[in-house]
């Protein structure tokens, strides 16, 4: 897909009945902006929970794959609140987004961070109960892209 | 006289170059919004286990001791963040009335948990053998509204749908926001 195709997808997502629906209204942006900040608080202090054990910063009574496993419906829940808000608010400024590189730098970080979520830090730490110091590398690098979504998406707001 | 305190410190020298800051400014924002995390995720736990909905093997003096470190962090991190950027658009923040509904929900908030920990105090001990008594559960409920609450009203604040210098209002507006209307103003030639 070259990047004509690219802006022409953007273009007809903006035109979308949800984001026509959303840039009419005065209230509905700030609203879903709004339950999209809950969803932060959830999704973020789950990671954090779970990554701030990692590094051995809080329970550390517990074992590793008992605080991850308590907190991974939480994780859950916020990640389906900050994306079934998010994909509207995308919507409502899809071509905005297409020229913000915040909002890419957010995507490509959000894309890494699912990957490594799923694929290695809770695969590893779900079958471990002992600390070791490649535990403290996982959190450490879970926290950085974490960060890094959150605070690019606070970032397409200010371009 | 807070309208005074707000309007001076508008006129400081930091303020200014603060709220005309390219690059401060943004930043300041991201690290309060991100330090929601710390703040409010972390809380978010110790409610869950008050509710009997999360970290259940732990006892609720263990959950509560072991996470308040970083309740606390996050909450010093919102505070400081946040008297920043008060400071860079003092006048108009004073009269905002979102911010003036977070400032009482946070306050609502400080007594919700002072009464949490009083109670606790006196009679904490017994309820990690015992079931949770339906008072603290009320507590841990209310605890999470009036948090979310915070966060959506921070998040209005932003807007300016209810600024003083954007009249007519409707009374209560210009009462909630202490909205200085001069005459000129109400007056509709």
């Amino acid at each position: 897909m070259d990047s004509g195709q690219l802006f022409f997808l953007f273009d007809r997502m903006e035109q979308s009945f949800i984001g026509e629906l959303i840039r009419n209204s005065i209230w509905m942006f700030p609203v879903i902006e709004s339950v999209h900040l809950i969803g932060l608080a959830i999704l973020g202090g789950s990671i954090l929970m779970g990554d701030l054990r990692l590094l051995g910063f809080v329970l550390n009574s517990r074992p590793i794959n008992y605080v991850i496993n308590e907190t991974l419906v939480w994780l859950k829940l916020g990640l389906v609140i900050l994306v079934s808000t998010g994909i509207p608010l995308f919507l409502s400024e899809a071509i905005k987004c297409y020229y913000s590189r915040a909002f890419w730098i957010k995507m490509s970080a959000l894309t890494l961070g699912l990957i490594f979520l799923f694929f290695i830090r809770n695969p590893l730490c779900l079958k471990t109960e002992k600390d070791s110091f490649r535990f403290r590398l996982v959190g450490i690098v879970s926290i950085s892209i974490w960060a890094t979504v959150a605070g690019s998406g606070r970032w397409i707001g200010f371009s | 006289m807070l309208l005074e305190f707000s309007i001076w410190l508008s006129e400081t020298e930091w303020s200014i170059a603060l709220h005309e800051s390219l690059y401060l400014y943004p930043w300041i924002e991201s690290a309060h919004v991100l330090s929601i995390c710390f703040f409010i995720g972390t809380l978010i736990f110790v409610d869950l286990r008050l509710m009997g909905l999360a970290f259940n093997k732990l006892s609720i003096s263990e959950m509560n001791s072991k996470t308040l470190p970083w309740t606390i962090f996050g909450f010093g991190l919102m505070v400081l963040t946040g008297l920043l950027l008060f400071y860079a658009i003092p006048v108009r923040t004073y009269q905002n009335i979102f911010f003036r509904f977070k400032l009482f929900l946070i306050l609502l908030g400080g007594i919700n948990i002072f009464l949490f920990h009083r109670q606790m105090s006196k009679e904490g001990g017994k309820w990690d053998e015992e079931n949770i008594p339906r008072s603290v559960h009320i507590k841990a409920s209310v605890s999470l509204v009036l948090w979310a609450g915070v966060i959506i009203s921070g998040r209005m604040i932003a807007y300016n749908w209810f600024d003083c210098d954007r009249q007519p209002q409707p009374d209560w507006v210009n009462w909630a926001a202490s909205c200085m209307i001069e005459l000129s103003q109400m007056e509709d030639f």
